[in-house]
């Protein structure tokens, strides 16, 4: 639709469109100028602040560990989320009341709260109450704000999941006189998972860029924070520094949004299966009829 | 046992949470709209800016875009906005640092918005002759935002709560009062309930009251 948002060009269109160009080139070209002056004026361009980057040090000192703290963190976060969010989900389409309204509550209460916040909480937590290691607290805080909001997100994916499946499905399973659980367990589940893969891929982007909160508030020493020790150590290459995390994360989180959209299309184009297909950015929008809070952190 | 409270500013907080995500909502709200406005329009190297945009700042932390306004901008660069003091350029940089981000989601907010828009709608638009601009300042930008209010509140209520990463670079809002009040008082689960209370508080309204709005307004088809 956005393509057919104008005509194919006539000569005089061809003309304007190569004066905005013309303008928009001056113009982006003003901006760079200005961030190149500005960059060389305080000496961040100096090859002495880049040159680390060329040897293996920073590398292997500081990024490769910060990175494998981010991967760890949001690949514990990932795993402990998803079965927590499947039985949210489905607890929210029970028939029995007093299991579906707590259920949505909780969800909802999770939802409505900063990640940080409940990353602060439970850092805390674990000092207080419990006897882990305090090099380790973090980790555990990090892990658990991610767990208590992710799961909550997944919660809704799962939910649109099965309500993306059509109705014969289930009407099916009755039919042929499936149990309640049975109907869940086989029919539902399996079908929904596939159809809600590319959203839970997606929302594993979501997990990795918050992992950098832990970083930042938390002193969990992850990719972030291993580049601002770095920039310490290197004699403040800050700006050099904050762009190769910024890569990395980049570069990161590009191949599981590509990945994501790859199998949203393939889901799209298989035949055998339903068709039903949970997007990356449906979740949010089906879960936030009529209920609260959503995110796209 | 409730004594210890009015040592602190709990609503002065809260109420620097609200400012940073009413100042930042409208910024990206204007640089979201000409991103995707960029985006769907006819000059190749627009389009490919804004794509370009959106594909990279979705894809970097907004922690890491927040403690790059302070470190590199602020510290490295000595960038603080026209401010004299060190809070006031904190408080600018988090708000700039948030537009940069939650622009790109306004923007793919309001492309879904665009695309709901009947493609017979512009068809028409042109057949009468309007440019461009006209298309989508008069026709199709009226209609999108109307069928984005829903994804729209979705990225005001992220934006709320993305507002506490503030917090990384000592903004005085209500995630920084809550992590010194926690280290000062042995009062851990009720100043959590107090500050989890909080957001629900901005958060759960803001989606009711504009999901509610969105239904209102949402063009009939």
């Amino acid at each position: 639709m956005s393509s057919l948002l104008y005509d194919a060009q006539g000569p005089r269109a061809k003309r304007r469109n190569v004066l905005f160009t013309v303008i928009f080139l001056v113009a982006l070209a003003a901006v760079l100028w200005w961030v190149y002056i500005t960059l060389k004026d305080k000496g961040q361009l100096e090859w002495v602040l880049w040159e680390p980057f060329t040897t293996s040090e920073p590398w292997s000192t500081y990024i490769w560990p910060g990175l494998q703290n981010t991967l760890k963190a949001a690949a514990l976060a990932m795993i402990i989320a998803l079965p927590l969010g499947a039985v949210f989900g489905i607890a929210r389409l029970s028939e029995h009341a007093w299991i579906r309204v707590p259920a949505a509550l909780v969800v909802e209460f999770f939802r409505a709260i900063p990640v940080l916040i409940l990353m602060i909480f439970g850092l805390a937590l674990f000092a207080q109450y419990t006897n882990v290691s305090s090099d380790d607290r973090p980790l555990y805080a990090v892990v658990t704000g991610l767990v208590l909001y992710n799961a909550s997100v997944l919660a809704e994916i799962v939910r649109a999941g099965i309500l993306s499946l059509p109705k014969g499905q289930s009407e099916a399973a009755m039919a042929i006189g499936l149990r309640k659980n049975q109907e869940m367990r086989l029919i539902l589940l399996p079908q929904a998972v596939t159809a809600m893969l590319p959203a839970i891929v997606s929302q594993m982007v979501v997990i990795v860029k918050d992992t950098a909160l832990g970083g930042a508030v938390l002193t969990f020493p992850e990719l972030l924070s291993s580049a601002n020790t770095m920039s310490g150590y290197y004699g403040a290459n800050t700006i050099a520094s904050f762009t190769v995390v910024a890569v990395i994360f980049i570069a990161l989180n590009f191949a599981l949004t590509s990945f994501a959209s790859w199998l949203e299309r393939r889901l799209r184009r298989a035949k055998k299966s339903t068709g039903a297909v949970v997007g990356a950015g449906d979740a949010e929008i089906a879960g936030t009829a009529g209920t609260g809070a959503g995110g796209t952190t | 046992m409730f004594d210890f409270l009015s040592d602190y500013d709990i609503l002065g907080a809260f109420w620097t949470t609200v400012q940073l995500a009413l100042l930042s909502a409208v910024g990206s709200l204007i640089w979201g709209t000409l991103l995707a406005a960029m985006r769907v329009g006819p000059v190749p190297l627009m389009r490919g800016f804004g794509t370009a945009y959106v594909n990279l700042v979705r894809n970097i932390p907004l922690t890491v875009i927040i403690l790059f306004t302070s470190l590199g901008l602020y510290q490295a660069l000595s960038i603080n906005l026209g401010a004299d003091r060190s809070d006031t350029a904190n408080f600018r940089l988090a708000v700039l640092g948030l537009i940069v981000y939650t622009s790109a989601f306004v923007c793919e907010a309001l492309r879904s918005g665009i695309n709901t828009v009947p493609v017979g709608q512009a068809e028409a638009a042109r057949a009468i002759g309007l440019s461009f601009s006209q298309v989508l300042r008069l026709v199709v930008l009226p209609q999108a935002f109307r069928s984005a209010v829903g994804p729209l509140t979705n990225v005001l209520i992220a934006l709320t709560k993305n507002t506490t990463v503030a917090a990384a670079i000592g903004v005085a809002e209500a995630a920084l009062l809550m992590k010194e009040m926690i280290e000062n008082e042995a009062q851990l689960l009720l100043i959590s309930a107090i500050f989890a209370f909080g957001f629900v508080c901005l958060t759960l309204p803001t989606g009711l009251i504009l999901g509610w709005v969105g239904k209102k307004v949402a063009v009939k088809r």
